[in-house]
């Protein structure tokens, strides 16, 4: 569409700069203080120039949380997207049984992080836990307060269980945007299903795919709650991810030094990518022109 | 995965098989593995503790209701639920309230910097809200809303906003111009084609919109817990200091954690009907 030049329209989105202003400039600009300057308590604070992030960039702390972060994004992703897309092509199309499978399909993403949490550890706990008591019934070797391999499959199922459904509702809605016509002209032509789905189905999903990706990118880079529940970060630092070990050293050690200047570079990474995405994003907006 | 299944499907439709047979398995395999976590939990909810820790059951062998009576009738537990639900509530019609305008304006004009604010409000989506805890705290603190209702809604309207501008950015877009110019050429103010005109027209982005911020808001843990301690303790953060106080009441938990569950399910089922439409006129 057309867009009218209409410096006016300024007016219309100042409520939210100045709400948006409030909860994330001046916070940032505090972390943005903290993150150059050092104190010996009392308040008294001096300029300590980059002085924490030579040390944080030396230091391999952060290098092994964004590690782990990475691997787990990355794995969590790679699972979820197709998951997502096969779940979408099979749920059914109209009537009471679609119906049925969007409540329960979204029910997981209505509940609050910290039940995701407790519902697996639960869930998973030899003692008590169906999962646990069944994998450890069969004679499989599976602790997750303790193994490196079971926390980590723990916490990746528990994302999938999570989170699948968002990918799955989304590319769903993609599915349903598609006009009929389409997969009568693929019946005439006899297009194998193969071809409906990559020819027709899978450039309809492409836009709501990237929002997806998008989402699930930065949101499984952000995740806290649900580790911490589980695992608490452990064995070990197994599953200290970003957002955990920030935490630790804010609100644990109070060293604010270090988690500010952590702040800034965590948040500079999700930014750079989360920017190739939207780039990526708004460039097949256009090419579509939806 | 998805293509080797697609061929098999097309094999199978070959073979002049309903298609549906296939599919339904996926999806009852699926649904399966979606609910049997969430089963488990309520399953505890309704035994007794002695029952938990000694036995193993699949279902409750000496049914109790006794941990939802400890929940229901203690109100250092109940009013965690009151207390969420209210800031909730109050972010949702915040975040909605300010976003219409904003989306209204990037949906329909350019305006200098138009493009870097929109990418800017989106960053504010992706911050992590361990980035924000400790200054979040300190802010509120000194500006006295610490430990209100208010001030957990401000905080989450740091990512509900910027989602939904988006969202209903994207349903705005669908509206033809005409209509607006229409409506001003018969004489309507612009608040007044924008409330009696264009917000209906936009009422499932609205509805879409209104279920994000629910959504986010009810499901964060970091924020709302470092912002409160007493007057508006969420739910979810009563929770978890219960777990680490009173070490093993799991079927307690178990209760608590069946009651937050019930808010999500209910507004799900109020949106069902529009849900998927919603998500395919908007971009979320």
């Amino acid at each position: 569409m057309e867009k009218t030049v209409n410096q006016k329209a300024w007016f219309l989105v100042l409520p939210v700069l100045v709400l948006v202003a409030f909860s994330a400039i001046i916070p940032l600009m505090t972390v943005v203080n903290y993150s150059v300057q050092d104190s010996f308590g009392q308040n008294n604070f001096f300029w300590a120039g980059l002085v924490w992030f030579e040390d944080l960039l030396h230091s391999p702390r952060m290098w092994n949380a964004l590690g782990r972060q990475v691997v787990f994004s990355s794995i969590i992703l790679a699972i979820e997207v197709p998951l997502g897309i096969f779940i979408a092509l099979n749920m059914p199309k109209k009537g009471l049984w679609a119906t049925v499978c969007l409540v329960l399909m979204s029910l997981p993403l209505l509940i609050p992080w910290n039940v995701v949490g407790t519902i697996w550890q639960v869930f998973a706990r030899v003692d008590i836990g169906l999962l646990g008591y069944t994998l450890d019934s069969l004679g499989v070797d599976y602790n997750y307060t303790q193994g490196f391999y079971a926390a980590w499959t723990t916490l990746i199922v528990m994302d999938v269980w999570h989170w699948t459904s968002l990918v799955a509702l989304l590319a769903y809605a993609g599915l349903q945007s598609i006009p009929d016509a389409y997969y009568q002209a693929a019946r005439i032509d006899q297009a194998s299903r193969w071809k409906i789905f990559r020819y027709i189905e899978l450039p309809k999903m492409s836009g709501v795919l990237t929002i997806a990706i998008l989402l699930r990118f930065m949101d499984s880079f952000k995740i806290y709650t649900e580790p911490f529940v589980v695992t608490g970060g452990g064995p070990g630092n197994a599953t200290t991810f970003l957002s955990i070990d920030l935490v630790k050293m804010a609100l644990g050690q109070f060293d604010l030094g270090n988690a500010a200047a952590f702040s800034i570079i965590y948040f500079l990474v999700i930014l750079a990518v989360s920017w190739v995405f939207y780039t990526v994003m708004t460039n097949l907006d256009k090419k579509d022109g939806v | 995965m998805a293509d080797a299944t697609a061929t098999r499907t097309a094999a199978r439709r070959a073979a002049s098989l309903p298609r549906v047979n296939g599919s339904a398995v996926v999806m009852v395999l699926y649904l399966l593995f979606l609910l049997l976590p969430i089963y488990w939990l309520i399953n505890m909810s309704l035994k007794t503790n002695m029952e938990i820790l000694s036995t193993f059951t699949l279902w409750p062998n000496d049914l109790t209701f006794a941990n939802y009576r400890t929940i229901l009738t203690d109100a250092s537990w109940y009013m965690g639920y009151v207390n969420s639900i209210i800031y909730v509530t109050l972010n949702t019609v915040i975040s909605v309230s300010v976003a219409l305008p904003a989306a209204y304006a990037f949906s329909r004009y350019s305006f200098v910097g138009d493009k870097h604010l929109f990418f800017w409000l989106l960053t504010n989506r992706m911050a992590p809200p361990a980035v924000f805890a400790l200054p979040f705290f300190q802010l509120y603190s000194s500006v006295g809303l610490f430990d209100t209702h208010i001030a957990v809604a401000l905080a989450h309207t740091l990512f509900n906003v910027p989602l939904a501008v988006w969202i209903l950015e994207g349903f705005m877009r669908g509206v033809p111009k005409e209509i607006d110019e229409t409506a001003y050429i018969d004489g309507y103010s612009f608040g007044r084609f924008f409330v009696k005109i264009f917000m209906p027209l936009v009422s499932s982005g609205i509805g879409v919109a209104a279920f994000f911020c629910f959504m986010f808001s009810w499901v964060e843990l970091l924020l709302s817990r470092t912002l409160t301690s007493v007057e508006a303790k969420p739910i979810a953060a009563t929770m978890t200091r219960t777990v680490s106080a009173s070490g093993l009441d799991w079927g307690v938990l178990a209760a608590a954690g069946v009651l937050t569950i019930i808010p999500g399910a209910l507004v799900i089922y109020f949106v069902r009907n529009y849900i998927a439409k919603g998500f395919a006129l908007g971009r979320v």
